[in-house]
């Protein structure tokens, strides 16, 4: 078993060694035949690891692999922890990369860095799958910075474009402020409990819940809250939530496979899996859940109203990404950790579903990624129409899709919980559930239906887009659409994360509407009268009239709200005052430091100012030399002349 | 009697006088060498004298080797300034001043 | 008594030649009163029982080192009128510097006697003591290899001195007798044949 965890982990990570080093000597088919040949090896053992742990009842593996130091009493080894929560994750993993492998191939056709580009998404496959399968903090953190770097390799993989430059510094420098709170809170924990293992962690949390950590001065905290407060820092950067979510955006310069893979399915739900994965840690601190509730509703809700406004169709997703993110850690904030991941893995297929379909859309228009270009496509593009028509209702809620389980139950779940912040959690996820519908079916009708508004060249080459794209959109839409009917009741209601989550007896409100759940299909006809339906529905509706029936409303409306259409399409200030407050901030202390500090202290102080000391010594000193033997005599004299002077008197 | 102290007294006094000579002579490189011979004087004084007080030939001994060393540096101080004087027409001390830094 | 009176002589002797060798305007002048200086000095080792030093100073030292300084100051053509040195500048450091030195020794030596060592006597000397015995069975015995390298000293002087002064004057033609000896007929006569001449 042992050594099929490794070649989970590893294939992988041969085949991007293989396409990196030697891309340009095996050619472009080689490439992409061994790289889809190593996620594909990958993604049939995981499947076969998580049927082995779900139908099979195998014991979850915790164990070390290589142990890389021991220092201090510290052990930083390499080891697996496969539980059905990692079982989970690597499937999901392996499977959304083997579809972005193979519609690269199609996408990527025409680039110069084919190779590259696929040993990179290899070697992310390899980084993310050693984030989940890790039994340990150091691991943990290995498979962090790993994705993250990945993720900077391909944002900016078009790097003669000063934009894309721009973007990857973004989302790696703001990764690094979220990173920096996540190595205290791995160093809280370190010194809390002695150990970086999870198993010896979760076996002392009580001992961290015991302690407490001096801010500053006065102010005393108990550790457990500062230490889940840090680790969620981390997971703010790497799942972007406000106010650490501005790099997502931008991260759409990269190629349309890396933001499906990258920014939708895996690494922004390292976040995600990472507090889920520190459940028994978090449900010791009431303030820490509370904080991720609020900071996860927040996301929710105010990125949601940016995707209205958004005009490049990459970024309309972007923004969907980031608001059902907040969905997630809303979830998490709750104590429903398993909703969360539910609707992580859900969120998955269909978002990873939809950046395709849009990437489709983009070929077909010849990198064309403006929406207002775009209407019609309908007639054009059946199985991009309808695979992406399956995403967008998945999206919205759908009764039935797998969205719609996912969702719900998460509404469900925040509505249940009495934490402090829930009814501000209420209320965004709610208002979110109309926004998404708006901005969702506002993409989807200027894209595929109405007016055709592209120039007429473009127009003539329209055409669906080969099978090598076509087909990871079919295979995508189907557990998009069906995923959630049938694993929703083992997930959120059985013991599925029996071992991996704990929520403690008085938080666990998913056992509470638990109570109520009778299984999919009931549950799918009773939303129809729920209340998340009818938001959704009005929000259907309102993208219709607004977008499709009558865009003139659309363009009055603007004018009428000019100053909320001005916040909205500012993104709320934060790149205002990143740009015009921070960077300028920083860019003057690292001045003053180099012009102060390096210059003046260190280059004229130290080192010329030594130099110029002994100048100025030997200037004084070349007097002594006069050249004449009596001078020297002399000083030989009066030399042994203080001697004496010192010998004789010394007593 | 003639005491250590006596002795040793005169030594110092011509060692003094052998210094205060190396100062003074500007003009005059072979009194500087005479002054030099002055102060080795001295020093055997010295030598021969502890050697008659505590007993022990081996103050003698040293006298013995501090002569020849003493006339084989001479030998050499004076070539040099013949050399220096071909060259200078001067023996003035004053004129040597090459190694001023 | 009469052996310290005959010292306090010698002694102060030698002390007022040596402030003439320092003083004295004339180089010859200064060397001789060097000589003298070395005179006293061997007849007071004399006194302390080191005969065999006090006549080798007078062989050695003055014998053989004053003679050269004096054939060296009578061989530089040195312009006496040139040596009227002007003391004045340098009198009152010299005298600080060189008052000191004497200060820190008379009172190591004379008020605090070396710790107490000053104040004995000499030791009487065994019957039939030699001086010169004694100092060359120390000499060539336990102090033989020391005495090897001061002849060597000795040696590489001589040589030092040669070359430093040494010099090939141009122009000068030496006879080279080898060559002189193994020069053959033909190198210097050319026999040539020729036809008589009738004079007319």
């Amino acid at each position: 078993m042992q050594s099929i965890y490794l070649t989970i982990v590893l294939a992988p990570l041969l085949a991007s060694i293989v396409a990196g080093l030697f891309g340009r000597v095996i050619g472009r088919a080689a490439a992409h035949s061994v790289t889809i040949l190593g996620v594909a090896v990958s993604c049939a053992l995981s499947a076969y690891v998580l049927y082995k742990l779900v139908a099979e009842g195998m014991t979850p593996f915790n164990g070390t692999v290589y142990t890389w130091m021991l220092a201090d009493g510290v052990h930083i080894q390499v080891g697996f922890l496969i539980d059905r929560l990692s079982a989970m994750m690597m499937a999901v993993v392996t499977f959304v990369s083997l579809m972005v492998h193979i519609y690269t191939i199609g996408y990527m056709h025409d680039d110069d860095g084919y190779q590259r580009f696929f040993s990179y998404i290899s070697l992310f496959t390899f980084s993310m799958l050693m984030l989940v399968m890790s039994n340990n903090f150091m691991q943990l953190f290995f498979g962090w910075e790993g994705v993250g770097m990945i993720s900077y390799l391909l944002i900016g993989f078009w790097y003669t474009r000063p934009s894309a430059i721009f973007a990857s510094l973004k989302a790696f420098v703001i990764n690094r402020v979220g990173d920096f709170g996540f190595v205290l809170g791995i160093a809280a924990v370190l010194r809390y409990t002695g150990s970086l293992d999870y198993a010896a962690v979760f076996a002392h949390a009580d001992q961290i819940a015991a302690s407490q950590v001096h801010i500053a001065g006065t102010v005393v905290w108990p550790a457990i809250t500062f230490t889940c407060i840090c680790l969620f820092i981390g997971a703010m950067g790497k799942s972007a939530q406000v106010p650490l979510h501005i790099w997502l955006p931008d991260s759409m310069e990269g190629p349309t496979p890396i933001s499906a893979l990258i920014h939708a399915a895996t690494m922004v739900t390292a976040g995600i899996f990472m507090v889920a994965r520190m459940s028994p840690l978090f449900e010791l601190s009431e303030t820490a859940l509370s904080m991720v509730l609020i900071v996860g509703a927040t996301t929710a809700f105010f990125m949601g109203l940016l995707g209205i406004v958004a005009n490049d169709i990459k970024r309309v997703i972007a923004y969907s990404t980031l608001s059902q993110l907040g969905y997630m850690t809303v979830a998490l904030g709750a104590s429903a950790y398993g909703a969360g991941i539910f609707h992580l893995m859900t969120h998955a297929f269909f978002k990873a579903l939809l950046f395709l379909a849009a990437g489709s859309v983009i070929m077909a228009m010849h990198h064309e990624q403006d929406m207002r270009k775009m209407g019609g496509l309908r007639k054009y593009m059946p199985y991009t129409y309808w695979t992406c028509l399956v995403g967008c209702l998945a999206l919205i809620g759908f009764p039935g899709t797998s969205g719609f389980f996912s969702k719900d139950l998460l509404i469900d779940a925040v509505a249940a919980s009495h934490r402090a912040g829930s009814g501000y959690a209420y209320f965004c996820v709610l208002g979110g559930v109309f926004i998404t519908a708006l901005y969702t079916f506002r993409m989807f009708f200027m894209t595929f239906h109405g007016k055709e508004r592209m120039d007429h060249h473009t127009q003539e080459h329209l055409h669906e887009s080969p099978w090598v794209v076509t087909v990871p959109l079919v295979l995508l839409a189907i557990p998009s659409a069906v995923i959630g009917w049938l694993t929703v009741k083992p997930m959120l209601f059985g013991d599925f994360f029996e071992g991996s989550i704990q929520v403690a007896a008085s938080h666990n409100v998913l056992e509470h509407i638990g109570e109520e759940f009778h299984g999919s299909g009931a549950f799918a006809l009773s939303a129809l009268t729920s209340v998340p339906l009818l938001f959704a529905a009005l929000g259907v509706f309102t993208a219709w009239l607004f977008f499709l029936k009558a865009p003139s409303l659309a363009d009055s409306a603007q004018r009428s709200f000019k100053w909320l259409y001005t916040i909205l399409v500012d993104k709320y200030g934060f790149d205002w005052f990143n740009e015009h407050v921070i960077m300028p901030a920083a860019r003057m202390l690292g001045g003053g430091l180099w012009r102060f500090g390096d210059q003046m202290l260190i280059d004229d102080g130290l080192v010329n100012g030594s130099a110029r000391t002994v100048g100025w010594l030997g200037s004084i000193m070349r007097y002594a030399q006069s050249g004449y033997l009596y001078h020297y005599a002399f000083a030989m004299i009066l030399g042994l002349a203080s001697l004496l002077m010192w010998l004789i008197w010394r007593t | 009697m003639i005491t250590l102290t006596h002795v040793l007294a005169l030594s110092g006094i011509l060692f003094a006088i052998g210094v205060a000579g190396v100062f003074l002579n500007r003009k005059n490189i072979i009194v500087l060498l005479m002054c030099i011979e002055l102060m080795l004087l001295a020093v055997n004084f010295n030598l021969v004298a502890f050697s008659r007080f505590l007993g022990n030939i081996d103050g003698q001994v040293f006298v013995f080797f501090i002569l020849t060393v003493a006339a084989a540096e001479a030998a050499i101080g004076l070539a040099i300034l013949v050399v220096l004087f071909r060259e200078r027409s001067s023996i003035d001390v004053e004129d040597l001043d090459s190694l001023q830094g | 008594m009469f052996p310290t009176i005959l010292f306090f002589i010698f002694a102060a002797v030698l002390v007022c030649a040596a402030l003439g060798v320092i003083l004295s305007r004339n180089p010859v002048y200064a060397a001789l009163l060097l000589v003298l200086c070395f005179f006293n000095a061997a007849v007071i080792w004399v006194m302390l029982d080191a005969e065999f030093l006090g006549i080798v100073l007078v062989l050695v030292y003055v014998g053989a080192v004053m003679v050269l300084f004096l054939f060296v100051v009578m061989m530089l053509d040195i312009n006496v009128e040139q040596l009227r040195k002007e003391f004045v500048g340098y009198w009152p450091l010299t005298l600080a510097v060189a008052g000191f030195v004497v200060f820190a020794m008379i009172n190591v030596i004379v008020v605090r006697h070396l710790g107490g060592m000053s104040l004995r006597s000499a030791a009487a000397l065994p019957a039939g003591y030699s001086n010169t015995r004694t100092l060359g069975a120390a000499l060539f015995t336990r102090y033989a290899y020391p005495a090897q390298v001061a002849a060597l000293i000795l040696l590489v002087a001589s040589i030092a001195a040669i070359v430093l002064t040494l010099r090939q004057r141009k122009g000068a033609k030496p006879q080279n007798i080898a060559k002189q000896v193994a020069v053959r007929a033909k190198d210097r006569v050319r026999i040539v044949k020729m036809a008589g001449e009738k004079r007319p």
